[in-house]
């Protein structure tokens, strides 16, 4: 289908910008990781028609409707399973996953899990806020011990989760973490993550200016150290990324933590998926298979 | 009355009662003999009690029928369980060395196998079963020809040694029984008609299959297991893509992800999987991306009798997910239905973009029949209704996913076409796509939204058509029933006729649309009417109430987790012509 274009043209900032302008609060971390996804599909040349943007539901979940790709605005914690079933139909598409922190940590844990082991070939987005903003504050799986919101407000008694560590143990093979307010290195990072063969993770520390009064851009400023930055740092190593992803507080790394390039994608996997897309084939079974199919009951 | 003759096999789970059952449905069916087999067992791998009964005949059977005439027990408890069904006439094969009969009803032959003498049970340790099909194949007058090639078939993997010493076996059994045993008055005949033999879990995935399925997943869950296990065998050959997901919210999903790429997409589970897959059944209705989804009903509620047959699901089928949306939702009749349903419903859910919900059950998904191949065509029909799959000039952007029509239904661009970007979504959305739920909320463009999706209603109610009353027009008692009663109601109704009592059927098959006034103006001239459901509340009798008004003469319910067999209605039938009661709850003679 992506062949009926007569004339290639090149892809613009123009081309990606969606129908309505973003609804989010004005300095949300947000704006920063949309504009971040658009330059990196103008710098990698991907035609708006061949990118399918797949959410769940929150205020981050907004994003396909930001930006001009097929998109597809889901159910709270289930883009990732209706992400891999697009895929395995059309894996001749981009297929990019955005979302927050209660939607891919919490409702859609299960969900994470199990696509970052099936090493499906998709770009993970997770704009990390550590905060329930669309609800109007409530305490979420990232959220810090103490930390006061509507439905702590007494302080957060449970300990946050670690998607970096999480995503090491489960089998992604790219993760990386990111900082909105860090546009140009995060760009790379979704570059990268698009042209991994696999499943790719961006943990992206996009804050919430309206309920989160502890995680805010001027507390991550002073301490998010890039990765890139040390000439030492081996991102293929499996052991120090996790020894890495553990650091949190006066340093937080962001940037590459791991990626693995041996791992075959799902749809490398399926011999069914060998000749072309799920969708360009045909959907008849040919007469001698028909015909093998009812001899087994005979 | 039917001619037929049916064979009870029980033991423990892992005693080899289904490989039994595979041989004679090969047999029956290969001599033009119709057949059904329905399996009563219990969730557990080993042990436990299992019984298999397998019916045939050359008239139509489609039930596991009201009698036992062949009783091959495996361990004592099934000769304890079930000699009592045996009646004048009858059998009961089994192995002397270790089963000890209890006292058969008078005219009731026993034929009890000198195992140890007539094998070396050292080394074959299901010799007993062998030996058991070879003596009864001698009793009913099949040849031992026929017995011979279906082992060699049977065990077509092993070494040569392991084929030789089996045919061995059923041969010793089978020479045992003509020198020792008195054959069955009635030979089974034979007829020119070859009939495949089918599973409803086969036969809905093969229905998939034909009718273009390219993306099917699943969680296991029985009674539905089956359609997974045949997918994922079958895949490679019929490329089809089948995934096994994490859990059933997973499943449907995927499904729908899979859907919206533009692929047909299906899935199947049970009640209770069911329930986890409401919330996207709505996603379905509410981006209008369809999907088939096929619920293998079992007794409920919550994990329920995960072995046994209920019609317990309908309310949960009319009511999931919350909100008003446009749904189709059928019963299969019987086995071969199972197949013929699937590209039906497909090609309404997909020319209406809503889901589709195929109501089957466990007695349908786990049983097998006799089917006429011919029945099952992989070229049938299919309609995907309005699709854009190429850019074709019109790629200049103003293409409306959710465009207000007068059917209601927008053309589906399928994503990768230039200039024909778009998002789909759960919020609800204008007709671009755009959320007006959180950029704005807008109550004349919600309203429109909603009218047009509702729209589709009326597109939905034509493609199908009312029910049709089965026998005479005029009738003593009419029998309502819905889904997999089709055979057993119909089978009633001879034997009701053989006393006497002329009685028509209305069986339903198209749940939502229901054509309710039709029903009603059928029902409101028949004499009787009771209606005949596999549940506690009659939960198809309410259904129609809340519809059309109408309220039956009588009920016949069953809720123990087993399927009527023909004598139930029977007799409910008589008792409730008599007056004595206006609800009947037939006992189940078989325990298993």
């Amino acid at each position: 289908m992506a062949t009926d274009i007569a004339t290639p043209k090149l892809t613009t900032m123009a081309d990606l910008k969606g129908k309505v302008d973003p609804d989010w609060c004005p300095g949300c971390g947000d704006f920063g990781v949309l504009a971040a996804v658009q330059k990196a599909l103008v710098e990698l040349q991907i035609p708006n028609h061949e990118v399918a943007t797949i959410s769940g539901i929150g205020c981050s979940s907004n994003f396909p409707g930001y930006i001009n790709t097929y998109g597809m605005h889901t159910l709270h914690g289930r883009s990732l399973a209706v992400a891999t079933g697009f895929k395995m139909a059309n894996h001749g598409m981009t297929v990019l996953v955005t979302g927050g922190d209660g939607d891919g940590f919490g409702i859609g844990g299960n969900h994470f899990m199990h696509t970052m082991r099936r090493n499906v070939d998709l770009l993970y987005i997770v704009m990390d806020n550590q905060i329930y903003g669309l609800t109007t504050g409530q305490t979420s799986p990232t959220s810090r011990k103490g930390m006061k919101t509507k439905s702590m407000p007494f302080g957060n008694v449970e300990g946050p989760i670690n998607p970096i560590s999480l995503a090491l143990s489960a089998g992604a093979t790219f993760i990386a973490r990111g900082f909105s307010a860090e546009q140009k290195h995060l760009t790379e990072l979704i570059k990268q993550g698009i042209q991994h063969k696999g499943f790719s993770f961006i943990d992206v520390f996009s804050p919430c200016v309206t309920y989160n009064h502890d995680n805010t851009f001027q507390w991550f400023r002073p301490r998010v150290k890039k990765l890139e930055d040390n000439p030492e740092y081996d991102s293929t190593n499996w052991m120090a990324a996790m020894e890495k992803s553990l650091l949190w507080g006066d340093e937080i790394p962001i940037g590459k933590f791991f990626e693995r390039t041996d791992v075959p994608t799902l749809h490398e996997s399926e011999p069914v998926l060998a000749t072309e897309p799920l969708v360009k084939q045909s959907s008849r079974i040919p007469a001698d298979v028909a015909r093998a199919f009812v001899e087994e009951l005979m | 009355m039917r001619q037929s003759f049916a064979i009870g096999i029980g033991g423990a789970a892992g005693q080899g009662v289904a490989t039994p059952g595979d041989i004679f449905a090969k047999i029956f069916s290969r001599r033009g003999l119709h057949l059904n087999v329905y399996n009563a067992y219990q969730s557990i791998i080993r042990g436990g009690h299992t019984f298999l009964t397998i019916r045939t005949g050359p008239d139509k059977i489609t039930n596991m029928g009201d009698r036992i005439d062949l009783l091959i027990p495996l361990n004592q408890d099934t000769m304890d369980r079930h000699l009592v069904l045996l009646s004048s006439g009858g059998a009961c094969i089994y192995n002397a060395d270790t089963i000890k009969p209890g006292k058969p009803a008078d005219g009731v032959q026993l034929c009890p196998l000198p195992v140890s003498k007539l094998a070396d049970i050292s080394r074959n340790k299901i010799a007993q079963n062998t030996l058991a099909i070879g003596a009864a194949l001698s009793m009913t007058g099949v040849g031992f020809q026929a017995l011979e090639s279906v082992l060699i078939e049977q065990f077509r993997k092993k070494e040569k040694a392991v084929i030789d010493e089996n045919v061995g076996l059923a041969r010793v059994g089978y020479d045992y029984a003509t020198q020792n045993f008195k054959a069955f008055a009635n030979p089974l005949p034979m007829t020119d008609t070859r009939y495949a033999v089918l599973g409803g879990n086969a036969a809905m995935a093969m229905g998939g299959a034909a009718a273009g399925v390219k993306f099917y997943c699943a969680y296991p869950m029985s009674p539905s297991t089956g359609v997974l296990h045949w997918m994922a065998d079958h895949a490679r050959k019929a490329n089809i893509m089948v995934r096994q997901v994490e859990d059933e919210i997973g499943v449907i999903n995927m499904a729908i992800g899979a859907a919206h790429a533009g692929v047909r997409a299906m899935c199947a589970t049970s009640g209770g999987g069911f329930a986890l897959m409401s919330e996207a059944l709505g996603l379905s209705a509410q981006a209008e991306i369809p999907v088939v989804v096929i619920d293998c009903q079992r007794a409920g509620p919550s994990t329920g009798v995960p072995t046994k047959t209920e019609q317990g699901d309908l309310w949960q089928m009319l009511g999931a997910s919350f909100g008003d949306y446009p749904r189709v939702i059928a019963a299969p009749l019987d086995i071969g239905d199972c197949f013929t349903l699937i590209p039906e419903i497909f090609n309404i859910a997909e020319r209406y973009q809503c889901p589709g919900i195929v109501l089957c059950d466990l007695l349908l998904a786990e049983g097998r029949l006799s089917v006429d191949p011919a029945i099952l065509d992989f070229n049938p029909k299919v309609d995907r209704g309005e699709m854009i799959t190429s850019a074709n000039g019109n790629g200049n952007g103003s293409y409306k996913r959710y465009l207000i029509t007068e059917s209601g239904v927008s053309p589906r661009a399928v994503p990768g076409i230039p200039g024909h970007t778009h998002v789909v979504s759960s919020d609800e959305h204008d007709e671009d796509g755009v959320l007006i739920s959180d950029e704005y909320t807008n109550t004349v463009k919600r309203r429109a939204m909603m009218e047009k999706r509702m729209r589709k209603v009326q597109g939905i109610e034509a493609s199908v058509e009312p029910p049709k009353m089965q026998g005479p027009a005029d009738a003593e008692v009419t029998l309502v029933g819905w889904g997999s009663t089709q055979g057993v109601i119909e089978e009633a109704r001879d034997l009701l006729a053989d006393q006497g009592i002329i009685a028509n059927q209305l069986q339903i098959r198209w749940l939502v649309p229901l054509h309710g006034d039709a029903i009603a103006g059928i029902l409101k001239k028949c004499r009787h009417t009771i209606i005949i459901e596999n549940n506690y509340s009659g939960q198809f009798a309410r259904y129609l109430r809340s519809e059309t008004s109408f309220v039956a003469d009588g009920h016949i319910r069953k809720y123990d987790g087993e399927p009527f067999m023909p004598h139930h209605i029977v007799e409910a039938v008589k008792e409730q012509l008599k007056g004595s009661t206006t609800l009947s709850v037939p006992t189940h003679e078989i325990m298993v």
